[in-house]
């Protein structure tokens, strides 16, 4: 308590521990948590695409629309597109010191992330599901 | 995170073109860049999905797009990058232990990842022409 009474920092600003960064360690771990199941996931896609590579249409939709693949797959998308997500932001706030230039690129680099990820788990689904 | 309104001449730090090129150094701006790259190339991944997800006729384009030499040596470096960044995750994995900031060490893990991603993208070639005999 005695060291509530010499801060300056509300009850709520110590507890979120952030400071003036205004954010922790969570862009981090994600990056490694996304990192991790990357690893295998790629792994599966790379064998994937090499076992698809040629085949006619209808083996293609029916791999990719089995849910021993399509899960996977999704998985991996997912995990992908959150990792790409977490890299760029990086990469722009690197190298973009105008602020508005800076908002815009991060803005459109969430938009691209998730139109990718989740314009490729619609088509996954829709190859799963046969619709 | 500094709101650059007022400029202020002041001495800057020794930048990029200051020092001498070496291999850590090298293997961190290409990690980067493959990221980067993989970053744009997954629209190649949303196309392959789309085209599979629209029919036959979507997928034959694909499919022309992709084994069209251009599309092979566009797929080849691709498949580069990706282990390339793949194995300077694993290498950042190993630095998030504590273990492989040494000298000797650092500069090992640079060469086995630099070497690595070069004999992986070749075996993973040698790989899919042989399971798809040159398709």
């Amino acid at each position: 308590m005695s060291e509530a009474k010499s801060s300056m920092r509300t009850p709520l600003g110590r507890v979120r521990g952030l400071g003036s960064a205004k954010s922790g360690t969570e862009h981090f771990w994600m990056q490694r948590v996304t990192a991790v199941a990357n690893v295998p996931l790629t792994i599966f896609v790379v064998g994937l695409i090499i076992s698809t590579a040629g085949s006619n249409y209808a083996a293609v939709k029916a791999t990719l629309g089995s849910p021993i693949v399509a899960i996977p797959l999704i998985l991996f998308v997912i995990s992908v597109t959150w990792h790409m997500r977490l890299g760029m932001q990086i990469v722009i706030e690197d190298y973009v010191p105008a602020e508005g230039t800076k908002i815009v690129l991060l803005l459109l680099n969430t938009f691209f992330c998730v139109t990718v990820g989740l314009g490729s788990v619609f088509a996954i689904l829709k190859l799963a599901f046969g619709v | 995170m500094a709101d650059s309104k007022h400029v202020i001449e002041r001495p800057l730090s020794p930048h990029l073109q200051i020092y001498r090129p070496m291999l850590t150094m090298m293997m961190s701006i290409v990690h980067r860049i493959t990221g980067c790259a993989l970053f744009f190339g997954t629209i190649l991944m949303l196309w392959w999905l789309i085209a599979a997800a629209t029919g036959p006729t979507a997928y034959a384009t694909f499919q022309w797009a992709a084994g069209s030499l251009i599309g092979r040596l566009v797929l080849f470096g691709y498949t580069w990058a990706l282990f390339h960044h793949m194995l300077g995750g694993i290498r950042h994995f190993i630095w998030d232990t504590g273990r492989g900031f040494g000298v000797n060490e650092r500069e090992w893990l640079a060469r086995a990842s630099l070497i690595g991603s070069i004999a992986l993208t070749i075996l993973i070639w040698i790989v899919a022409y042989a399971v798809r005999g040159g398709v």
